[in-house]
């Protein structure tokens, strides 16, 4: 994909901007979707909830990959939707096994290619939810980067277990309502910061680690074609919504993914060879309480806990993108 | 080590190679001679070997195989599965609470029909902890779907090893097999064995050929989601697939036997001709028993079972048909009903027949306690016991008072 | 092909399930207001919309009417109405 820079006088932006590449309402953005794949490698006819972010993050992926890609999934709700026997959406070689061992199911499948001298210009990609990767499958995802395969994780970020009806995971936001971590006359919900685990895999040393959203489709391409290029183990850690598990209308997934990435709860950056980069600066900063709000999983916090979201997320931001400068 | 040479007969003639070996390494060598392609493994006591020798084979180029260095045996498994499934000849081995840790993942690679070889150096199960021999943990993964067989010898570990092959990638079958050897009674003993010659087992055993694999060019699914809909059927196909495992392991074993003189049967009957006492039993402990009814001048016989999975109910009948008591000797225990399972199940296999021996099962050799010449002694004095007058059903050897 | 393994050879089958009937309201376009940015085709999660030299329709088959390409829609070229059935 060619990223378009320059643009022509005669395009009107609706606000001045540097670094709105990739979002929608930019003409750029426009210009350069004409250059993604037309191709679907993932089919209609799932079984995914409307609106489902996990499923755009499963589509834009192949889109990146391309048909040359043999993947494993983690047990979880994008295995549940996906593969409906004697149905399948994948139309590349797709394999299940069980809930935590995609990244080890993957790199068998690497060394299988690899013994059968058919690894060559073949990607591998794993694919997990939260769960299997941050909690249950953390193990097997551990090992496999730190052996070094040639694959790509990539880790779809819904924040729970929603396979199972909304269980808390170690991904799950700070405050956040699920069934395991209810909010009551005592409780606020989570009680524990989410697991930083794009930052674990940058602690063990894999070659290309980057954050991606669904709302921001040429970014996580982009990602997923430097991944899979990459001689060696990649990881994308993307945010998917989901609509029940968030409390959101349908229509909102892909809003609300931006408005997480607008607000700075989550931040799209990569590191390459141990390099930190941000591929994306908010041009406004919105407030946390936009993003909170919109969400059922949020709305029953106090402006007290709301305040102390918001300081956390200033801090963060004013480390990765320094003070705003007002363009 | 001195067995290298391969090819050592007179004037460049294949011949086996005779060696001094201890079981681990037979299982190395077999694994060697198959040209296994991708191992995914993880050491522990008494499997370590294997690994290690296996490790030593692709260092020194005399075995051509991707090796995952994974970071437990979950992951060895799975590793295994995804090699498997991508159309690769894999190979793993594990002990106890490896065996254990892979127990959710040992149904999955029975259900999804991958021909996986796993050496198993049966190993007692921890609490307490303990390194030594009993065969608990294969025992306990007996409904995980896998083709289980036990091997007596060092010869026969590295011969069966060589078979699994043969049995699991049968298009009928594609079953996984698990060989299970007897942790350091066969693991870490050195026996004197004939490795085959690799050119004779290629013969035998030819380069896989998937069926179904993960590729690019042809792509597809494997793993599906089944709903209640579809899921017995593909439980029956499991079911079907072992039932006709018993003709394949025979087969084999037959070809086996033409090309090495070595064959070993689905069931082995030793002196069973007219025994008025019969003992059964699986793995090392057979060479034991063999000894003492050597040792003795009376009708006293031994059916050694290879194939628990499938269980050879049709080879238990005929073998037992004409004594008068049956004793099972076995290394496991199922905790709560009292007897172990190889009794469990050759007692629920003689219920639709008209033989009625009378049935009795000895617990012995868990966490690695000696079973002596003297303790199957004992075991034939109380089985003969049993033909005069009403004993216990079960008995516990070797047991401190 | 008999059941084993999980085995699905028929690759991208769930087309054989139409979920454009879990619908309650149903996208449709007017293409005047739009300008081919491409977002409700980059974003629809059912590969429903479809997009051919700048021209913009829906798979009604798959659609499952979340209403994605409409709130996204820079110029508001798509409206969710309420389904007949
Ligand atoms: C070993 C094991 N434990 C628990 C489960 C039950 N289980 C299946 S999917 C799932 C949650 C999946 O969560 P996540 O990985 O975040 O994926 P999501 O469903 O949210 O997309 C759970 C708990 C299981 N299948 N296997
Ligand atoms: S529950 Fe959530 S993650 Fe699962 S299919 Fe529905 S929207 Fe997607
Ligand atoms: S309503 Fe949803 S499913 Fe239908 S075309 Fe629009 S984005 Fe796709
Ligand atoms: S989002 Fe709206 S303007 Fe953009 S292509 Fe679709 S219909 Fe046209
Ligand atoms: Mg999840």
């Amino acid at each position: 994909m060619k990223i378009v820079e320059d643009i022509p006088a005669y395009v009107k932006c609706r606000h001045v901007c540097r670094a709105n590449l990739y979002s929608n309402r930019c003409w750029k953005f426009s210009q350069n979707i004409k250059e993604v794949s037309e191709e679907e490698l993932f089919s209609y006819g799932h079984r995914a909830c409307a609106g489902c972010g996990g499923t755009i993050a499963l589509r834009l992926a192949l889109k990146a990959s391309g048909a040359n890609t043999v993947a494993s999934q983690c047990t979880g709700c994008m295995e549940v939707v996906s593969s409906p026997y004697p149905q399948t959406a994948w139309k590349i070689p797709w394999i299940h096994v069980a809930f935590e061992n995609s990244a080890a199911v993957a790199s068998g499948i690497e060394a299988a290619l690899k013994a059968l001298g058919k690894k060559e210009g073949v990607n591998v990609i794993a694919f997990g939810g939260d769960g299997g990767t941050v909690d249950i499958g953390f193990q097997a995802l551990s090992g496999a980067m730190e052996r070094g395969h040639n694959m790509t994780y990539i880790c779809y970020d819904n924040e729970a277990y929603m396979n199972t009806g909304i269980q808390r995971s170690g991904s799950t936001p700070f405050g956040a309502v699920t069934t395991t971590s209810p909010a009551g006359k005592v409780s606020f919900g989570n009680k524990r910061p989410k697991k930083d685990m794009p930052s674990i895999m940058v602690a063990h040393g894999v070659d290309y680690v980057a954050t991606a959203s669904v709302a921001f489709p040429l970014d996580y391409m982009e990602k997923v074609k430097k991944a899979v290029a990459i001689d060696g183990p990649a990881y994308i850690h993307v945010l998917a919504p989901c609509t029940p598990g968030w409390g959101i209308p349908s229509e909102k997934s892909i809003e609300v993914a931006r408005l997480a990435v607008d607000c700075g709860m989550w931040l799209l950056y990569e590191v390459e060879k141990g390099e930190m980069r941000v591929t994306y600066t908010p041009t406004v900063k919105k407030p946390v309480r936009d993003y909170l709000k919109m969400q059922k999983r949020f709305r029953h916090l106090s402006d007290e806990l709301i305040n102390k979201i918001q300081a956390e997320v200033d801090e963060r931001w004013e480390k990765t993108f320094g003070i705003r400068k007002i363009f | 080590m001195p067995y290298r040479g391969y090819k050592n007969g007179i004037g460049g003639e294949v011949m086996p190679v005779r060696d001094v070996l201890h079981g681990s390494r037979c299982v190395a060598e077999a694994a060697r001679l198959c040209d296994v392609q991708v191992i995914a493994a993880y050491p522990i006591t008494p499997q370590t070997h294997i690994v290690e020798d296996l490790a030593e084979l692709i260092a020194n180029g005399e075995l051509n195989a991707e090796y995952i260095m994974v970071e437990s045996e979950h992951s060895a498994m799975s590793a295994c599965i995804g090699a498997s499934a991508t159309g690769a000849r894999v190979f793993t081995a594990t002990s106890s609470q490896g065996l254990a840790l892979m127990h959710e993942v040992l149904f999955i690679a029975s259900g999804m029909r991958l021909p996986i070889v796993m050496a198993n150096a049966n190993r007692a199960l921890s609490a307490p902890i303990n390194i030594w021999n009993d065969q608990q943990d294969s025992i306990s993964e007996r409904d995980t779907g896998w083709i289980q067989l036990y091997v007596e010898t060092n010869q026969e570990a590295l011969d069966t090893t060589v078979q699994a092959y043969k049995i699991a990638e049968d298009k009928n079958i594609l079953l996984p097999v698990m060989v299970n050897l007897d942790g350091f009674v066969l693991t870490h003993t050195i026996e004197p064995v004939e490795i085959p010659d690799k050119e004779e087992v290629e013969k035998f055993l030819p380069p896989y050929e998937p069926q179904v694999y993960l590729d690019p060019s042809d792509p597809m699914t494997q793993g599906a989601f089944a709903d209640p809909e579809t899921y017995m059927e593909f439980r029956i196909e499991q079911e079907k697939a072992m039932k006709r495992a018993f003709e394949v392991i025979r087969r084999v074993d037959e070809e086996f036997g033409e090309l090495t003189g070595r064959s070993y049967g689905i069931v082995e009957e030793y002196n069973t001709d007219d025994a008025e006492v019969l003992l059964v039993t699986m793995g090392s402990v057979a060479g034991t028993i063999k000894e003492v009814i050597d040792s003795l001048d009376e009708k006293v016989g031994l059916l050694k079972i290879r194939v628990f999975r499938p269980f050879p109910k049709e080879e238990v009948l005929k073998a037992l048909k004409d004594a008068k008591v049956v004793g099972v000797l076995e290394k496991d225990i199922v905790i709560g009903l009292g007897e172990g399972a190889l009794f469990s199940e050759i007692k629920a296999s003689l219920y639709p027949s008209s033989y009625r021996p009378k049935l009795l099962g000895f617990v012995g050799g868990l966490g690695g306690r000696d079973i002596s010449m003297d303790n199957v002694r004992e075991i034939i004095s109380i089985c003969k016991k049993a033909i005069k007058e009403d004993i216990d059903e079960v008995h516990w050897i070797g047991l401190k008072e | 092909m008999r059941p084993i393994g999980g085995h699905v050879k028929d690759i991208g089958s769930t087309k054989n399930l139409k979920t454009g009937g879990w619908r309650t309201f149903k996208p449709v376009i007017d293409m005047e207001k739009c300008i081919d940015c491409g977002s409700c085709w980059i974003f629809c999660p059912d590969m429903s919309v479809i997009r051919k030299d700048g021209e913009y329709s829906f798979n009604y088959d798959y659609c499952k009417g979340c209403g994605i390409c409409a709130n996204e829609c820079p110029t508001e070229a798509i409206k969710m109405v309420l389904e007949e059935k």
